[in-house]
């Protein structure tokens, strides 16, 4: 168990299969996110492609590879290319940290938390750069509005998770399941949803704005800016926007999952010490169980509201958000020192 | 009546000015009676669509589609060449070149009609002027073609319709 070359197999299995899996995902979830979006506006959605078109995003995929590739006129050739590939990569790579399963996760840190923040800010400058390098006005605008948003959100979500991880007094992710996990019919109460319900709500919200999902989107604003930063991208390097953006959403669903609604943990199941291959399955199988349904609440929210106007979008971030955040880390502070264990769990 | 629409006009005002403004202020509400109305749209899953190359729509009555030169009884075309609906065109697309008719009942009858459909737009003017009530738009609406010169429509082709 200890042999080195072991060790590394595994860990190359491990992300070879988590990978895979979560790049599977989107296009299921480009799938359903269609397919609901037609049910909510009385329509029947994709069904033609495959059965009831589960093939669809196969076919959407094969006709972006063989669009013809533009670069505009006078736009920065590298910083073009190069943008779509800053906002595909860091939400793949914050995924890393994100226990799917029984301290099952592709790399283990003890700075979990720290980590995916950091990565996944990486992000905006994919859509600042797209933005940018295109040499369209509208594109500008587009990454100009989408930088600012998440900057503005990354605030407010920061010190949302700031009152977990005092309570939680760790950054191990798989630490804040353990702790989440309570035994009996009100074990779910553990949740940090249930905890923390205003650094939950907090973070629900700063996450749509995070990943640029409606009502938030005003980085693409198809009704203003005409797509926004990806208005001049064309196949595949928009494939990799539009696949960034999905990941972006599963990443984001996944820490919710993780810091508020019990991780991998099953309820009522008592976390093993030793887990079997059973254990770590029913695991992954509750978490993906969790994320489907955080996903559907994405494209349900999505497909109900309109986007907010950019002057609303930043009162609300900056005069409501971090404001309220603000003030529930003094209360979880003062609950901690006062040892108020009614208010907040306290370890 | 005025009392009635005065007492609504008060009903909108006053709904208007207590309730939006809370709402407004927290998003809230708005949000969450979204949310149910459209989840109540998911769990009806009613959909209006057709499947339309497998389901045809029925079109209602007095659709305008593609045109028909009718025939009288005894199965000769009721066209006079009379030039009405080519006059009352306003896509100018009927064109006519008449000829002596052999009958007696009438003088002239068309030798060439042709209306070209890529320049219809289908306003049904040249029916309502027709005196003779030959010339209809039925409720033909699959009209696609692969080239222009197919969608020239002429007399046989009509009259065939």
């Amino acid at each position: 168990m200890t042999d080195p070359i072991y060790e590394i197999l595994i860990a190359i299995l491990k992300a070879v299969i988590i990978f895979a899996v979560l790049l599977q995902i989107v296009p299921l979830l480009v799938y359903f996110e269609r397919r609901i979006c037609a049910w909510i506006q009385d329509r029947i959605g994709p069904n033609r492609v495959g059965p009831v078109g589960l093939l669809q995003p196969l076919a959407d995929v094969i006709k972006l590879a063989f669009k013809e590739d533009l670069t505009p006129q006078g736009a920065d050739k590298w910083i073009y290319r190069l943008a779509p590939v800053l906002v595909y990569a860091p939400a793949v790579l914050a995924f890393t940290v994100i226990p799917v399963g029984i301290d099952l996760q592709v790399a283990t840190f003890d700075i979990g938390v720290i980590f995916l923040f950091t990565i996944s800010g990486f992000s905006v400058y994919g859509l600042a750069f797209g933005g940018w390098a295109s040499n369209n006005k509208y594109s500008l605008l587009g990454g100009l509005r989408a930088s600012a948003q998440m900057i503005s959100y990354e605030v407010a979500m920061g010190l949302s998770i700031i009152a977990i991880l005092m309570t939680a007094e760790t950054v191990d992710l798989n630490e804040i399941v353990r702790q989440q996990w309570g035994a009996g019919t009100l074990g779910l109460l553990e949740w940090n949803l249930f905890q923390q319900p205003i650094a939950a709500v907090v973070f629900m919200i700063a996450a749509f704005a995070e990943t640029n999902r409606l009502p938030f989107d005003l980085a693409e604003c198809e009704a203003e800016l005409i797509g926004g930063f990806h208005t001049e991208y064309t196949g595949l390097k928009f494939a990799t926007f539009f696949m960034g953006e999905y990941v972006a959403m599963i990443t984001m669903s996944g820490l919710m999952i993780t810091l508020f609604l019990g991780g991998w943990s099953v309820p009522w199941v008592e976390i093993p010490t030793d887990p079997s291959i059973f254990d770590v399955a029913l695991s992954v199988g509750f978490f993906t169980v969790k994320l489907f349904a955080l996903l559907f609440f994405y494209i349900w929210t999505r497909w109900t509201l309109p986007r907010f106007r950019y002057d609303q979008l930043m009162r609300i971030g900056w005069k409501v958000f971090i404001p309220v955040s603000l003030a529930n880390i003094g209360l979880t502070a003062i609950a901690g020192v006062l040892g108020w264990k009614w208010l907040i769990p306290l370890p | 009546m005025a009392n009635h629409s005065d007492a609504s006009e008060e009903k909108l005002e006053r709904k208007t000015a207590t309730t939006e403004p809370r709402e407004k202020a927290t998003y809230a509400v708005p949000v969450a009676k979204g949310l149910i109305n459209t989840l109540k749209h998911i769990l009806r899953n009613e959909p209006n669509t057709i499947h339309y190359p497998d389901e045809k729509r029925t079109p209602y009555p007095g659709y305008r589609g593609e045109h028909r030169l009718k025939r009288d009884e005894l199965g000769r075309e009721k066209c006079v060449a009379c030039f009405m609906c080519s006059t009352a065109c306003p896509a100018h697309c009927i064109e006519i070149v008449a000829e002596e008719a052999p009958w007696d009942d009438r003088e002239k009858r068309p030798r060439l009609f042709n209306i070209d459909m890529m320049r219809c737009i289908y306003c049904g003017m040249c029916e309502e002027a027709c005196p003779c009530d030959a010339i209809e738009l039925t409720p033909v609406f699959n009209i696609p073609a692969r080239t222009r010169a197919e969608k020239i429509y002429d007399k046989d082709k009509l009259l065939s319709l």
